[in-house]
């Protein structure tokens, strides 16, 4: 969505690029994230949104597990060849704009599982917007990651997908 | 397939049909613990069958580890069961300090560190359990008091082995480097405060009536039942049946320190949560007593074919170089054979199987998770019951899917 | 069964034990693969090793033949859980239709350990209730714990994700 660089819509006039700042800004600022966790990063994940390092206090508060309700995934953890198509199938279901991060090295690469189960990274099926190395990332990093992410929102706007 | 008996009725109205509900308890769920997979067969809101299905997180851990040295398989156990990483290592290195036979020569400082960090990792499984157990039923305050007193166990772990997570710690024959200064400051810091919090966790759920009217007859296994599954850990002794590795086959001199074990006797899941409670306590006292007890002396053992050098000396002497090299490269030669051994984790036991070649790299290693085993257990704890009771009954059992996968 | 020692046990079961050994204080008895259900349920019942602690197999491909061993560890408690013995009972199994019969009359708690060794090895266990792939996915045609199965391999589950993904069958 977004309001676009349409002519019919007035274009990239001075009226849609401050609508469309002001929508980036709201959904910078209250990103959904939806904590797909599968293994050691999701308990980095779950440290990051407890009292200690608050991820609330930068807008993502509401951790809700369905995607239909989410904006940011946040995948940690390995994903396996069984899993993948699950994961695949739960990206699906989010709607439009929706951004992922790629939390600690097994999923940017694989990490250290070099095996017959596990994809040699995400982005074998999902594009991804930000990767986290680590193992598992400090819940700093995860922190850091989400400022990314609404640095990206900034500059760019909605994902044209 | 799957032995489910599927309802289907046709009464004699052609309109009204009557068939069992298939719910699938993904394994996207906030309430699994990880990856897991409960396809539920109800009949209304009871369940007739709950079938788990396993393995999305299945990563290879036992066939990696056949082809690299001893050393380098310890960061593969810290993932494995990742919430008390260094519960897992210590198992992992003292099966191998078994199968080379150095039992005996591993310096006590070494040995009551690794009995100090063995508790630490039970408190903090017991504050995940217990935090996510009341948090699916609904209790969200005691989650957040869990972590963070999970975060001063993350401080302690950090300031000795600079990782709050996947420790990675021992080596064989010891530890790798001598404990910080602040050590004894920082754990008796930690047995003052954590009564504290472990006494409003305990005024928030053990008399909260919600929580007992969700946990009381909930998920209930008999002593028998639960001995012919293989059930370990606070899962059978809330059973009633007093089983615990370190009172029976003990190991880094657990029977030279005073302690009790927690057995209740209903079978259920307040059972086990007043299982999992107590024992809490009891590890405090624990670690009170070994931190007493902290001698002083070596922290590695004086073996120089299986411990590497002294930094010192690899820079300056040729065979310091050499040996540093060899056991690096080629890992330090095992006796070839097979041995088990089992340790008391948190969530039960966990056991080693290893057989060896003779080489320094494992021919097999088998890893005996506990979660694998209790999980068996599911499908008859919930055989009958509400839906809401299989949440309470898979936060009961107290699960970790990396280690039901490995 | 108070003051059980293992001189019993041997005396007990006698000729059905081929061979056995000891290392680091473990002992372990080799047995025929047709005779291991009526050990196992000899040890149960008459010894009462209750808890099978573990079930797992090992291949030994082109150092010995027989070239599957599948191994149990028992444990037995005692009166008052006071004993805590273990030993360990190994079979042999040949490479062709390798197969032995399921110790799920005997223990619950074999189910999933043979399942394992089914899904990692393909030795195939007769009487079990629902003998399924467990750790990877149900359409996956390796075993891969086998020796001659290289642990990069990655090709059978880029198959069945592609096939998942095709169907929508997760």
């Amino acid at each position: 969505m977004g309001i676009n660089a349409a002519p019919t819509a007035g274009g990239e006039g001075f009226l849609t690029t401050t609508v469309n700042s002001v929508a980036n800004w709201g959904r910078k600022n209250s990103l959904w994230p939806m904590p797909f966790g599968t293994a050691c990063c999701a308990i980095e994940m779950m440290g990051a949104m407890m009292s200690r390092f608050d991820l609330s206090r930068f807008g993502a508060e509401v951790a809700r597990f369905s995607p239909r309700q989410a904006d940011l995934m946040i995948v940690s953890g390995t994903i396996t060849y069984k899993m993948a198509s699950v994961c695949r199938n739960i990206y699906e279901q989010m709607p439009e704009p929706k951004w992922v991060i790629a939390m600690g090295s097994c999923t940017c690469g694989g990490g250290p599982f070099d095996s017959y189960a596990v994809v040699q990274g995400i982005d074998e099926f999902l594009p991804v917007d930000v990767y986290i190395g680590g193992c598992p990332p400090r819940p700093e990093a995860l922190i850091d990651a989400v400022i990314k992410i609404q640095k990206k929102i900034d500059i760019e706007g909605a994902p044209i997908v | 397939m799957e032995r489910v008996e599927f309802i289907e009725e046709q009464s004699s109205d052609p309109n009204l049909r009557k068939e069992s509900m298939i719910l699938n308890m993904g394994p996207q769920h906030p309430s699994t613990h990880g990856v897991l997979r409960v396809v539920l067969y109800l009949d209304g809101e009871v369940v007739q069958e709950a079938v788990p299905y396993v393995g999305y997180l299945h990563r290879g851990i036992e066939k990696l580890c056949e082809d690299i040295t001893y050393q380098q398989c310890l960061p593969y156990t810290d993932r494995m069961d990742y919430i008390a990483s260094i519960c897992n290592n210590i198992g992992f290195i003292l099966s191998v300090e078994k199968l080379l036979g150095i039992e005996d020569e591993i310096p006590q400082r070494a040995k009551v560190t690794e009995v100090i960090l063995s508790e630490l990792g039970r408190i903090e499984s017991h504050l995940v359990g217990i935090g996510t157990n009341a948090m699916d039923l609904g209790a969200m305050s005691a989650f957040l008091y869990c972590f963070k007193e999970r975060e001063r166990i993350y401080d302690i772990l950090e300031i000795v082995c600079g990782a709050r997570l996947t420790t990675s710690y021992p080596r064989v024959g010891g530890l790798p480097d001598e404990l910080p200064d602040n050590f004894e400051e920082v754990i008796r810091n930690f047995i003052k405060i954590f009564p504290k919090t472990l006494n409003e966790v305990d005024k928030l759920l053990t008399r909260n009536k919600i929580f007992i009217e969700r946990t009381r007859g909930v998920a209930t296994i008999t002593a028998e039942e639960a001995i012919g599954f293989g059930l370990t850990g606070p899962s059978l002794r809330g059973s009633g049946v007093p089983f615990d590795l370190r009172k029976s086959n003990p190991y880094l001199n657990y029977d030279h320190y005073d302690f009790e074990i927690p057995v209740a006797s209903d079978g259920d899941a307040y059972s086990r949560f007043l299982c999992r409670f107590e024992e809490m306590r009891q590890s405090l006292k624990i670690i009170e007593q070994a931190i007493n007890n902290l001698p002083d002396g070596p922290y590695i053992a004086d073996l120089p074919d299986i411990v590497l050098p002294e930094k010192q000396k690899v820079y300056t002497q040729m065979e310091s170089l050499i040996r540093h090299f060899v056991i690096v490269y080629n890992g330090f030669n095992t006796p070839p054979g097979e041995i088990y051994h089992g340790v008391e984790n948190p969530k039960g036991e966990l056991g080693y199987y290893i057989v060896s070649d003779g080489t320094g790299k494992p021919y097999r290693i088998h890893v005996r998770g506990p979660s694998f085993v209790n999980m068996q257990a599911l499908p008859m704890m919930a055989k009958g019951r509400l839906v809401a009771d299989v949440i309470a009954a898979i936060g009961s059992i107290d699960i970790v899917l990396g280690e039901i996968d490995r | 069964m108070s003051g059980f020692s293992l001189e019993q046990l041997s005396n007990r079961l006698g000729s059905y034990i081929e061979s056995s050994s000891e290392f680091r204080g473990e002992n372990t008895y080799f047995v025929a693969p047709d005779k291991t259900l009526k050990i196992l349920q000899i040890l149960k019942e008459e010894f009462k090793f209750t808890y099978l602690v573990d079930l797992t197999a090992v291949d030994y491909l082109g150092i010995k033949s027989p070239r599957f061993e599948i191994v149990y560890y028992l444990h037995r408690f005692g009166e008052d859980y006071d004993e805590n013995i273990r030993i360990r009972i190994k079979t042999k199994i040949t490479e062709d239709n390798p197969s032995i019969d399921s110790a799920t009359s005997i223990w619950t708690g074999a189910d999933w350990l043979e399942r394992e060794v089914y899904d990692m090895f393909g030795i195939v266990f007769k009487g079990h209730p629902d003998l399924r792939r467990i750790l990877m996915p149900e359409d996956y045609d390796e075993f891969p714990l086998r020796k001659d199965f290289d642990v990069r391999n990655r090709e059978p589950s880029k198959k069945s994700f592609q096939k998942a993904l095709r169907e929508g069958n997760f």
